[in-house]
Formats: C-alpha cells, sequence, structure tokens
C-alpha cells in the first residue's frame, strides 16, 4: 500500500493522517505534543501507521466468509488488544526506567522501600489493564501518559496511605520516567504486537479452533503487506523549530482551510480553534485560501482557556461542554483574559453562582472573541465549518450555533466533524499527493527515515 | 523490539558571521548622519540653537537657512529600536507614568531623555531651544510637544496643517498654511535665530530639494522593473533617511541621492533585486505593496520573513509620510512658502482614507504586484484606523489578496516573532495557491 503522510504539529496535540494515492484516508493518529517535536511526529506518524495496518486489516476481516456483526465485533477485539499489548508494553518500559533511576547512588538510602512499592504499583497497573481496553469507552484518554499516570497516582496514594512510603517520592520517580518513555521513539514491530493481540483475542474465545485459524492467516496476511510513504507535508505551529524540511511545511492556515474544504466542500468559512491559536479563514470554492486573520499577541479564547478553566474546577476537558450544557442561565463574564476569567470563575462560584451557569457564560465570552475574529476576516458564510479541539466541546458549538445565527442569520449552513481535529494534517496530506504529482515527492523528515530505517 | 533514540534536528542555517559590505550610498548616509549628530552635540558652546520637529511636515530647509539645527525626536526613537534601547526607555517612561497604550515613539523619546538623552551615534543631544509642531494629521504630535514642553520649559510654535478631508488641497487651505507661516512660524523662527530669513538662501536650499525629490522618485518608480532593484519599504526606510531627515535641502541629501540612483539604475543594467542585511536577493517571487509603519525593534528578522521567501515591497506608503513626491509635489524655489505649504499638506498623514485607498489601488496596478500587506500597529491610531476597511475595499477594487499583521513600532514586547512570521509565511503561501489556481 502507498501513500503521503500530512503531520499537523500542534501546540496541544499532534496529528498524522495518511491518504492513498487516490486520496482515501488509509489511517490517522494523535498524541500529546511534547518538549521533543521529533519524538511526537514519531509516535503521531506511528500511530496513523498502527491505524493504515487496522484498516488493512478490516479488509482482510471483510473478506472472510461470515457475518457482518461477528467481523465488526472480531476487529473490535482485536484492535483492544493490540492497544493492550502496546500498553503493556509501555508499562514494561517504564518499570526499567524506574529500576534505572533507583540504581542510581543517591537512592541507596530509599531503593529497597521504593523498589517493592514500586512493583507493587506496577503489578497492580499491569492487572487491571486489560479493564481499560474492553471496547468503546472504557478509559478516558488514549494518551499512555494518562492512563498509566491515573493507575501510578492511585496506587501511589494508597500505598503512601500506609505511612511507610512518602507519596511525593513514588510521584518524582513517576515524573522523569514518564519523561523518558515519552521522548524516547520506539520502533516497535507491527506483527509481533499483533499476533500477541490474537494469540489473547484467541484465550479470550475459550481457543474455538476456525476462529483460531482465521485469524493466523489474516495477522499473517495483514503483517506481511508493506506500506510504502511516498512523500510527506508538516505543518502546524512553532514554525521555527519544526522537524520538517522547509521544502515541506505549509502554512497551518492554508492546511486547514483545504482540510476543511475536503471533508465538507461547500466551505467558504472556516473557524479553527486550537490549542493556542485561532484562525478564522475565508476559502474560495476550490478550497484556496483568500483571506484570513488570526489571534494576536493573546491566546485567550483558544483551547488553552477551556483547560485552563477545566483545571481551576478540577474537571476533565472533555466534562466542560457537557455541564455547561446543563446551564438554566447564562452569567455574564466579562474579562476575556484567561487569567482573569480563571479568577472570575472563582469569585462568581463563592457568590453562589451554580458551576454550570458561569461555565455557560464563560464559553460565551470565548465564543464571541471567535466571532469578532470571523468578522475581522470578512465575515461568515455559507456553509461554515468549524474546526479544532475545541469543535469537540458541545457547548462551544451551541454557543458558536446561536452567534452565528444571531449576526448571519439561519441561512449558514454550519459542519462541524468528528474528525475535527484532523483538518490540519488532512489539509497537509493534500499538499502531500499535490507534491508527489508534481513531482516533488520522496521528502521523509528524519524522524521518519529513522524509524523506517 | 528495537528502541531509538531520536537524532537531534539539524541547527536552523546561521546567518552569514560576516556582514555583507553595505552600499556606498549607505556608508554615506552613515557619515552625513554621525556628523549632525557631533554637529548637534557642540552646538551649545557654539552658540547655535536647536529646534525639536516632526517628520511630516517638517522645514527644514526655512530652518537651514536660519542656520538653525533640526532634531527629530519620532526618527531617535525609531533608531533606538533598532539599537535595542527602545525597551528599557519606553519602561522609564511607564515609570513616570505613561500608559501601556500611548504611542511607543513618544514613550521612547521620553524615557531616552530622562535617560541623559544620548543619541543614536552615542552623543549627547542637547535640549530644545524651541518646539516647532508641525500637526500633519496625527493629533498625538501635540500631545509629545507638550510633555516635552513642560520638560524643558521651551516655547512652542505650531503650525496647523488643515486635513485633507476631501482628498484635495484648496487654494484656502495652502493660503492659511501660508499664512502661519508668514505670521508665526518665520518670526518665532527668526527671533530664535537673531537674524532674518535670507529669501534667496531659501530659495537655493529648495532647488536642491526639487533636484533631489527627481531623483527620489526615480528610485521608487525604478521598482516598476521586474525584478525590481530596489525594496521600496524595508530598503525604502534607509532612502528616505536622509530626506526625511535633517538634510533636504542640502548638498550632502544632493549627492546622497544622486548616488544612490546610480547604484539603483546599475542593479536595473545587471537584472539584480535588492541589497538585504544577508546579502543580494535572491529570485523574486512575490511583489509586494505595504501599508503602515514597519517593526523597528526586529526590523532585520521582519525584512527576513520577506526577503527569504523571495517577496519584495514594490511601493509602500509608510515611506511617504515625510513627501509624497511621486505623486508630483516638487518643492519649488518660484514659490518658497506655497510650495513648502503644499508640502505639509500632502503628507501621507494628512490624507483621508478615501485618498489612502487610492494610491494604495495605483500602487498595486502601476507597480504589477501580487498582493498588498498591511501591518497595523496598535500604539498608533493615526495609521490603523480604518486599515481594515482599506483592506476590504482594496480587495474589492482590484481582486488582490490582502494580508493582515499586527506588531508595534518600538515596544519589543508587541513584536511575536512566531506568529507574524506564521502569518506571513501563510499569506505568501496563500498568494503561491491562488497563482497557481484550482487545486488538483
Amino acid at each position: 500500500m502507498r501513500c503521503v503522510v500530512g503531520i499537523d504539529l500542534g501546540s496541544t496535540t499532534t496529528k498524522a493522517l495518511l491518504l492513498t494515492e487516490e486520496g482515501e484516508v488509509l489511517g490517522r493518529g494523535i498524541t500529546n505534543s511534547r518538549s521533543s517535536y521529533d519524538v511526537a511526529c514519531a509516535v503521531a506518524r506511528e500511530e496513523a501507521l498502527t491505524a493504515a495496518r487496522f484498516h488493512l486489516l478490516e479488509r482482510h476481516l471483510a473478506a472472510l466468509p461470515a457475518a457482518a456483526g461477528q467481523r465488526t465485533d472480531l476487529e473490535t477485539r482485536l484492535k483492544e488488544a493490540f492497544r493492550l499489548e502496546l500498553y503493556l508494553d509501555h508499562l514494561g518500559q517504564l518499570r526499567e526506567e524506574i529500576d534505572q533511576l533507583l540504581a542510581a547512588p543517591h537512592q541507596r538510602e530509599w531503593r529497597d522501600l521504593l523498589s517493592g512499592a514500586v512493583a507493587e504499583i506496577l503489578g497492580r497497573a499491569e492487572a487491571g489493564a486489560p479493564e481499560l481496553f474492553a471496547g468503546p469507552g472504557s478509559r478516558k484518554s488514549d494518551f499512555f501518559r494518562d492512563l498509566a499516570g491515573a493507575a501510578f497516582v492511585e496506587e501511589a496514594e494508597r500505598i503512601a496511605a500506609a505511612g511507610e512510603v512518602p507519596f511525593e517520592r513514588l510521584l518524582a520517580l513517576y515524573d522523569r520516567a514518564i519523561l523518558a518513555v515519552e521522548t524516547r521513539l520506539q520502533a516497535r514491530s507491527f506483527s509481533d504486537l499483533l499476533r500477541r493481540a490474537a494469540a489473547r483475542v484467541r484465550r479470550g474465545s475459550g481457543g474455538r479452533l476456525d476462529l483460531d485459524r482465521r485469524l493466523t492467516r489474516v495477522v499473517e496476511a495483514v503483517a506481511a503487506e508493506p506500506i510504502e510513504e511516498l512523500t510527506f507535508v508538516g505543518t502546524g505551529y512553532g514554525r521555527q523549530t519544526l522537524p520538517f524540511p522547509k521544502e515541506s511545511v505549509r502554512s497551518e492556515i492554508l492546511c486547514h482551510g483545504r482540510g476543511a474544504h475536503r471533508f465538507f466542500p461547500g466551505t467558504r468559512t472556516v473557524l479553527d480553534i486550537g490549542g493556542q491559536d485561532t484562525k478564522a479563514i475565508q476559502v474560495d470554492a476550490t478550497g484556496v485560501v483568500t483571506s484570513f486573520q488570526m489571534n494576536d499577541r493573546c491566546a485567550a479564547g483558544s483551547g488553552r482557556y477551556l483547560g485552563y478553566l477545566a483545571d481551576e474546577l478540577n474537571l476533565g476537558l472533555h466534562e466542560l461542554g457537557p455541564l455547561a450544557l446543563q446551564a438554566k442561565r447564562q452569567v455574564r463574564v466579562s474579562s476575556t483574559c484567561t487569567v482573569f476569567a480563571g479568577a472570575e470563575l472563582r469569585e462568581r462560584l463563592a457568590l453562589g453562582e451554580a458551576r454550570e451557569d458561569v461555565l455557560a457564560g464563560l464559553h460565551r465570552a470565548m465564543m464571541l472573541r471567535a466571532v469578532s475574529l470571523l468578522a475581522r476576516s470578512g465575515g461568515v458564510f455559507d456553509q461554515f465549518t468549524f474546526t479544532g479541539g475545541v469543535a469537540r466541546n458541545p457547548m462551544a458549538v451551541k454557543v458558536l450555533r446561536e452567534l452565528v445565527a444571531e449576526n448571519y442569520g439561519d441561512g449558514v449552513g454550519i459542519n462541524i466533524h468528528t474528525d475535527s481535529i484532523y483538518m490540519g494534517a488532512m489539509g497537509a496530506a493534500l499538499f502531500a499527493l499535490e507534491d508527489l504529482a508534481a513531482g516533488k515527492g520522496g521528502v521523509l523528515p528524519t524522524f521518519a527515515q529513522e524509524a523506517t530505517a | 523490539m528495537r528502541t531509538t533514540e531520536t537524532r537531534s534536528r539539524p541547527a536552523a542555517p546561521a546567518p552569514p558571521p560576516v556582514p555583507p559590505p553595505k552600499d556606498a550610498s549607505q556608508l554615506r548616509q552613515k557619515r552625513m548622519i554621525a556628523e549632525h549628530f557631533r554637529t548637534l552635540e557642540r552646538a551649545p558652546e557654539e552658540g547655535r540653537k536647536v529646534v525639536y520637529t516632526f517628520v511630516p511636515g517638517n522645514l527644514t530647509e526655512l530652518l537651514g537657512a536660519l542656520d538653525l539645527l533640526p532634531v527629530l525626536p519620532e526618527i531617535n526613537a525609531l533608531q533606538s529600536g533598532m539599537r535595542n534601547l527602545s525597551g528599557g526607555y519606553i519602561a522609564e517612561a511607564e515609570k513616570a507614568g505613561h500608559s501601556e497604550d500611548v504611542c511607543t515613539y513618544v514613550k521612547c523619546d521620553l524615557g531616552m531623555m530622562k535617560s541623559g538623552n544620548v543619541g543614536p551615534t552615542g552623543t549627547k543631544i542637547p535640549p530644545p531651544d524651541l518646539l516647532l509642531l508641525s500637526y500633519t494629521g496625527c493629533f498625538t504630535f501635540l500631545k509629545w510637544f507638550e510633555l516635552l514642553r513642560e520638560e524643558y520649559g521651551c516655547p512652542v510654535v505650531m503650525l496647523h496643517v488643515p486635513y485633507q478631508a476631501d482628498g484635495r488641497i484648496t487654494p484656502e487651505m495652502r493660503r492659511y498654511v501660508v499664512d502661519q507661516l508668514e505670521r508665526d512660524v518665520i518670526p518665532a523662527l527668526e527671533r530664535l535665530a537673531g537674524r532674518k530669513l535670507d529669501l534667496d538662501e531659501l530659495a537655493r536650499r529648495l532647488e536642491l530639494s526639487r533636484r533631489t525629490e527627481d531623483d527620489l522618485v526615480a528610485v521608487w518608480e525604478s521598482a516598476k522593473h521586474r525584478p525590481s532593484p530596489i525594496d521600496g519599504y524595508f530598503g525604502g526606510v534607509y532612502y528616505v533617511g536622509p530626506i526625511f531627515s535633517a538634510f533636504r535641502g542640502t548638498e550632502d541629501a544632493r549627492a546622497y541621492y544622486r548616488e544612490l540612483l546610480s547604484e539603483v539604475e546599475e542593479r536595473i543594467a545587471r537584472g539584480e533585486g535588492p541589497t538585504t542585511p544577508d546579502g543580494p536577493f535572491g529570485e523574486e517571487r512575490y511583489r509586494l505593496v505595504v501599508e503602515g509603519p514597519p517593526n523597528w525593534t526586529s526590523f532585520n528578522d521582519f525584512w527576513r520573513m520577506f526577503s527569504r521567501e523571495g517577496a519584495v515591497v514594490v511601493a509602500a506608503t509608510y515611506t511617504k509620510v515625510g513627501g509624497l513626491y511621486d505623486e508630483g509635489f516638487r518643492h519649488d524655489p518660484a514659490r518658497p512658502l506655497e510650495s513648502l505649504a503644499e508640502y505639509c499638506l500632502t503628507c501621507y498623514t494628512n490624507r483621508c482614507l478615501p485618498s489612502r485607498v487610492d494610491l494604495l489601488e495605483r500602487y498595486l496596478r502601476e507597480y504589477s504586484a501580487d498582493g498588498f500587506l498591511i501591518n497595523s500597529v496598535k500604539s498608533c491610531n493615526s495609521f490603523s484606523v480604518g486599515q481594515l476597511l482599506m483592506l476590504r475595499t482594496l480587495e474589492e477594487r482590484t481582486g488582490l489578496p490582502g494580508g493582515f499583521i499586527e506588531s508595534d513600532l518600538v515596544d519589543p514586547r508587541y513584536f511575536g516573532k512566531a506568529n507574524i512570521e506564521n502569518r506571513v509565511q501563510s499569506y505568501l503561501q496563500m498568494l503561491e495557491s491562488r497563482k497557481r489556481g484550482r487545486y488538483a
């Protein structure tokens, strides 16, 4: 299978998307952006490659003579088992890393006590792992750092409560080890992991012989099929330090505009709210950007604003929108500055306002900024496509719909795609296809060269 | 299972260790400026009088004819910005009670004054004996000299230039300015100089100005060539140095523009682009028109964002703040006061929004530009008000794409390099996409 790669290195998350030469999505991957951009890109790309393998797997499974429901079930179980194997593999590395840290001379005094505690913590984390991969909705995040961190902290708190091992020492070990694990690029054998996942599914199915033979065949076929990356375009925040060759970097404004237009060809106006950028983009009938505005100097009203509010309320980012939707009224919030908004939130709560009502007001304040940017870019035209991580927040979407109707009437169709976070990577991949057609293919960044080497 | 440590990315290309040689004209300008500041430093002991004044609507020939020495606080401020001194000066001014949102030229100037009034070449600038306030559309000028009057306790003479609200100059407007020159400005300058104005000397200087202005216009219009031999914005701010500051109407300025024009003509003959801080310009890929002043604190970084992408500015409005000569105006020794009045009236800052749009439209067409960019300066209301409207109107009239970036004159806190570079690159890539047309 031959494909091109688009990577969107955002301030919060890094996304990769593989497109076939025919422009079909082969796979997508997402990971936390980290201090090392190379690693973030490599991890997102690995994820996308893994997803591409599953795409192939799906095709092979579809060729099997079985009822559609069974096939889907088998695919889901294999995917979850694969993720579980990956998670366990990561936990193994975390253990190795902590062992190394404990071997340092200054740990002599605490070594035995901490080693015992860590063994217990990671043992329990491993034992609890299958529950995290039991199908859709079984975990709160797809990122190893979040999942392992939650498990580690829970167990560490329990052990520390007994009074012998200080919680801070355990947490310090985890913090250092996770950083090392995250900034190391893993080149794993997909087929090994898939075989292990298949074995796990077989064990879970009671070792039925027909399933066994079928799985073996499929796994071998998928593992053997080569995926060739032909060329590559990168985009995203922090242009100075992107780990991409200059000739394959495209502006994220062009990528978002083009990606949104690909998903919704009627698109004329795009709003993208990412981690720290808000962009209002106008595109023509073919997806070429004609005008744009983006936030300047101040990132209030971007994704980080919500992240900050979530931290203030001790909530997960994904919980904010649904909670705000329960508001009975909207508290008027005057601050556009994120830090001031945080202070206003605390003040309102102290005055007895309901959490969801204040949150509703904060969402409105945020979207008002976005609508002002849209106005400066020329307005909102039919169709209007909302992209970026914040498009996943249902309250943000609700407020945006209201504001667009208020300012531009009811005639504007609003598009939001479940994959809106991948719009930038999609645009980048489309540029990669264009480069390929123009004979400018063959560009692979260093991290991709190493991983394939 | 294999573990690979990621290899570090190759470092970004370092700027050349030795700066490329400067053009002869540039070295000449440097000498002229150094000499002027040395003259200023000696002024108190030599008993020469010093007049502070503004670039738009400056009356340099008049001052020169009376042997008065001009100081231009705006130019000192932008020079401080280029020399990384403005941040400290602005902090000084804020300490003295000036708000964060005030024009940063003003704060930089006040901060410099409070820090000993040492000029850009390291010499002390004497205090003003008179403040010549030519008001040409920037309201802040009034407040600025009000503050300086308090600080220095010296007199102000004001020249009120009526705004070109309808985009044209009427005989009454000209008369009004000439009257002020005759009644207020010249008598005040004569009192300070201790002598009468020599009209022949004024005419001699105005004749020099006229010829200098011809050369400058030839330099601007050279950008109609492909490739353009000049950058009319980043290079242009150097080209206006002598004529916008202390040198209009002098032999020095005349020699500078002769030399500059011959350098430009040589580049045209050789088919070369402009000179940049990194050496010769590469292939010309985009021709742009720019509206608004540049950022001074990261001036070379800002320029590189364009030059490295092959974007050349073929015409700019900012380089017309001290005189719009490419619309035909010339100083005229036969009509000395009338032409000085017309000069003040034509300055870019004194023009209404519709005539600014007309000018930009003309530049876009006559210089075969691919698009235009507006650098909006937050602390400069006189420039920034209405710029988005100008952008929309120009896009509608010409069908050419406009870009919008935001920074500041001399406050380094307001230059977000990554953000600005992102916008500039996005804009240039947008031009590229539009040139290529439909996506496949």
